[in-house]
């Protein structure tokens, strides 16, 4: 994937609109309970602001940039997943019994915090390390 | 366990110890260890005599599976005690026999005494069962013993084709029987044999109980070398001749006896059961006899005329089954044809065992068994001579042997069916005097041509492979054994009626001994003038004159088409069977995914339409129907007109676009019915597999990118047209028919509640159906890891490398 054209408008374009990208993802992920988004929509923009990151400079970069190995990603993710769904089991109730209350947290004031988030963290880091890990390893084979 | 059943499974016991003893004591021949067995055995069942002839049977039960009323239930009434004394008594003989007959130094004796002791506990075990599924346990048994026998060369291509044949055809009748059990426990309620007898009136009627019928008859006409099953036995004669001596000629093929004796009470009083019997074995006395004239191996000559010897005593139970039309026949003559069937095979088992035994000391001392190279061997071996004698007269019913007396009754019998007007046989039963003339006459001329053949006329020694002389004693003294009981029994006839017969036909005949009646038992070796004597003289004399002009008329049998033969449709039937299901096969699994993929649209299609039609299940609805707007025609418009547009694009590059159009459109309409997630999802979603199609597009071989239309197939046009409609009359049925109310307004009302979460769709997605995410994530997950090992492990370690 080596370029050899001179893509400065492209690169520099890149640099600030991946943030962006990536808050909406953030934004779509925590938003998610309560309005339209959730870790799998989420999950799947971040690695969409990768992707533009992977088509602007390539491979080398990005891994400069972020060195993930995103198949670990994947499995820290289910195993996330899984470890949410069966805390439940440690309090007595029913496998993916998930809790919830509200917190008075020292910068965000009474934020409601939830289990639920997590496994969503967890779906949030698999689809981001299966989009990546996919389109990695077809980029990469000749 | 009684000491009854480890009778029963002695012989299986001991067979675990054969291979040990084969292999640690090699100076003595295994076969006289295995001899203690089936003499302990004699004695054993010898002592029971004395009560089944006083009419107590014993009944000894060991639970094997209770609950489904399947018990080994061992039972031992006159019929089983005899068939167990002849199975143990033969068998010491043809172990006797064996360890003359096998050299212990080139044959694997220790396979050998292992199949012949599972089969003597088979033999058992279906005699004196009295459950119908453990008999049918050990029925399988011997078919899987004699087929370990009869391939024991296994190196010979001829023995395993005979054992293949004998396999397919007895484990076939096996089969059916297995049928015939379940139908019959069906109706009576039991697998015992005595309780379904005990209420056979309450059932008799049914029409499955004919069904039944017929099975058990299957069993027994292939267990028994009947006709037109009769074609495995001699094929099977590439056993060892001990093997034949014992299984083919008087156990095995006697098992299919045992069932019709057996069954003979539930079954007798149907008049399908008289007639199937009687005509089956009677026709299969001719054939075999007819047969066994033309053959020229010894073996193969005694193989027939056990099918036909065993075709007789069939046509013995089932005359004899007319014995049960007890209230219209005052007089119970028709018994003497089951007295005779019983009598005969005792006299079979001996004659015949014999005869089995003198043809294998022919083959072990001159190295061959074909009677064109025979001849002239009566002062060479003359003691085999005698036996032969001795044997071949009985089974041709010359006096004064024992063969004679049993074909005097059997001639009784016969006689009798015709003039009794039952079951319309004034006209038709005159047949069966005829077929029994005609074989016994072809009886008389096989029987004479054995020993003329053998012993007689002139010598060719030169022709034989091996300089004949006398076996050794031990090899003489089995058949001698045998012989001398053949004398014994045609001098003293009324030395077993008291003992062994009479309980045996009270057994096959319990109805008539509850009704009062009795047995002809006085078997006479004289019996004056009358006109079985004249059949008999008449019997002896044509065969004379048609043994004598043999020569002449022996070419008769070539003239018979091979297509016509049996074993030829036999083969026919296998070549073919394996021709059709390799036709079959190579028709429709073609190979090609598309050919599939049109038998399961074509299942589903079929399935759905007819079920739609068949069951009425097609209801159309209109009230439930929400108001269509116009975005929403807009929308579908460009949906199918972008669909419609894929199956005639040129280009791939142009379908995979209109794939994203639809696509995006699907995520409008997300849009349009009000589910962002969905929508979201789906644009993202659509983008990255577009993307994935073009990268695969791009790597698309030079050779396959050539431009052209889908080719139009009309067939696969109709196919997807009826798909199409099938789902859309599916979908507008079950739209038209809602049964319950949604469970979506538990969600509403709880989803802020209960999950304290605002955006429905992703509370259930995380927390009320959580578990189908956590296994969705799985599945990605494995997706990604599944094309990171495709790409990347493809050329380590495998075949292109």
């Amino acid at each position: 994937m080596k370029r050899h054209t001179n893509d400065v408008i492209l690169e520099s374009a890149t640099t600030f609109i991946t943030f962006i990208i990536f808050l909406f993802a953030v934004y779509l992920f925590f938003a998610g309970h309560y309005t339209p988004g959730g870790g799998f929509i989420g999950g799947l923009v971040t690695a969409s602001a990768l992707v533009l990151v992977l088509l602007a400079f390539d491979i080398q970069t990005l891994r400069q940039i972020l060195p993930i190995d995103y198949k670990l990603m994947t499995a820290i993710g289910m195993l996330i997943a899984v470890l949410t769904a069966s805390g439940a089991l440690l309090f007595n109730v029913p496998f993916f019994t998930h809790a919830h209350d509200y917190f008075n947290l020292p910068l965000f004031g009474k934020t409601s915090l939830h289990t639920a988030m997590l496994f969503d963290l967890g779906v949030y880091l698999v689809v981001v390390g299966v989009t990546m890990t996919i389109i990695q390893t077809i980029g990469e084979s000749d | 366990m009684s000491l009854l059943h480890l009778a029963i499974l002695l012989p299986l016991l001991v067979s675990l110890f054969i291979p040990l003893l084969y292999k640690k004591i090699r100076s003595v021949h295994t076969g006289w260890f295995v001899l203690l067995v089936p003499l302990t055995l004699v004695i054993y069942f010898s002592q029971f005599i004395s009560q089944t002839m006083a009419g107590k049977p014993v009944t000894a039960t060991m639970n094997w599976i209770p609950s489904l009323g399947i018990n080994f239930v061992a039972y031992v009434d006159g019929l089983g005690l005899l068939f167990a004394l002849l199975i143990t008594g033969i068998g010491s003989l043809v172990v006797l026999y064996s360890v003359y007959y096998l050299d212990p130094k080139k044959e694997a004796l220790h396979n050998f005494y292992v199949y012949l002791l599972l089969f003597m506990t088979a033999m058992l075990g279906i005699v004196l069962s009295d459950n119908m599924i453990v008999m049918y346990l050990f029925w399988e048994l011997t078919s899987i013993s004699s087929f370990l026998l009869i391939g024991y060369w296994y190196e010979r291509e001829r023995s395993r084709y005979g054992a293949q044949k004998s396999m397919l055809i007895t484990v076939f009748g096996g089969l059916s029987m297995l049928g015939g059990i379940s139908l019959l426990s069906l109706l009576s309620g039991s697998f015992s044999i005595r309780e379904s007898l005990a209420t056979v009136s309450t059932y008799s009627g049914d029409p499955l109980f004919t069904v039944s019928l017929v099975l058990f008859l299957l069993a027994a006409f292939t267990k028994s070398a009947q006709f037109p099953f009769h074609i495995w036995l001699p094929d099977a004669m590439e056993a060892p001749t001990p093997v034949s001596a014992y299984l083919h000629s008087a156990t095995m093929v006697k098992a299919g006896l045992y069932l019709v004796a057996r069954m003979s009470p539930i079954f007798a009083e149907m008049p399908l059961w008289f007639y199937l019997v009687s005509s089956v074995g009677m026709f299969t006395l001719f054939w075999g006899s007819l047969n066994a004239v033309k053959q020229v191996d010894l073996k193969a000559i005694l193989a027939y005329s056990t099918i036909s010897q065993l075709g007789l005593i069939m046509s013995l139970l089932g005359l004899g089954a007319a014995a049960l039309q007890v209230e219209i026949l005052p007089d119970s003559l028709y018994t003497i044809a089951t007295v005779a069937a019983v009598f005969h095979l005792i006299n079979h088992a001996t004659f015949k065992g014999s005869l089995f035994m003198m043809a294998g000391i022919i083959d072990h001392e001159t190295g061959t068994r074909d009677i064109r190279k025979l001849g002239g061997l009566s002062q060479l071996m003359p003691v085999t001579f005698t036996i032969a004698t001795i044997g071949t007269l009985s089974m041709a019913g010359v006096p004064p042997f024992n063969g004679f007396l049993s074909k005097e009754m059997f001639l009784t019998g016969v006689l009798e069916v015709s003039n009794s007007g039952l079951f319309h046989l004034e006209t038709w039963g005159l047949l069966f005097p005829f077929f029994a003339v005609v074989g016994s006459i072809f009886t008389f001329v096989y029987s004479i041509l054995i020993v003329y053949r053998t012993f007689l006329g002139p010598k060719q020694l030169d022709k034989l492979p091996k300089k004949p002389h006398e076996a050794p004693i031990g090899m003489l003294l089995p058949p001698l054994v045998l012989v001398s009981l053949v004398i014994l029994i045609g001098l003293f006839p009324n030395l077993l009626s008291n003992t062994l017969i009479r309980p045996a036909v009270e057994a096959i005949l319990p109805q008539v001994v509850e009704g009062g009646g009795s047995f002809p038992l006085k078997i006479k070796l004289w019996h004056g003038f009358n006109l079985e004597l004249f059949l008999t003289l008449l019997i002896i004399s044509v065969g004379t004159i048609l043994f004598l002009t043999l020569p002449k008329w022996r070419s008769l049998y070539n003239r018979m088409p091979k297509q016509v033969s049996l074993n030829h449709q036999y083969d026919a039937l296998l070549r073919r069977g394996e021709q059709a299901s390799t036709a079959i096969h190579d028709t429709v699994m073609t190979g090609y995914m598309r050919s599939y993929l049109v038998y399961i649209f074509g299942f589903i299609v079929v399935l759905v339409l007819s079920s739609l039609y068949f069951l009425d299940a097609f209801r159309f609805d209109v009230d439930p129907l929400s108001s269509v707007h116009a975005y929403e025609i807009v929308l579908v418009l460009v949906l199918v007109g972008s669909a419609l547009s894929i199956t005639f694009a040129r280009s791939r590059l142009t379908s995979i676009i209109l794939l994203g159009v639809v696509g995006y459109t699907a995520a409008l309409f997300f849009v349009l019915f009000r589910a962002p997630d969905l929508a979201l999802t789906q644009l993202v979603i659509e983008t990255v597999s577009v993307a994935l199609f073009l990268l695969v597009f791009y790597h698309m071989p030079e050779i396959s990118r050539k431009e052209e239309r889908i080719k139009f197939r009309l067939g696969n046009a109709a196919i997807s047209a009826l798909v199409g409609l099938s789902v859309t009359l599916v979908a507008l049925a079950s739209l038209s028919q809602r049964s319950f109310a949604s469970i979506a307004q538990y969600y509403i009302d709880n989803v802020a509640d209960l999950a304290a979460g605002g955006n429905m769709v992703n509370v259930i997605l995380v927390d009320f159906r959580g578990f189908d995410t956590l296994f969705e994530i799985s599945v990605l997950a494995i997706a990604a890891l599944g094309i990171y090992a495709m790409i990347n492990f493809r050329k380590t370690g495998g075949i292109d490398k």
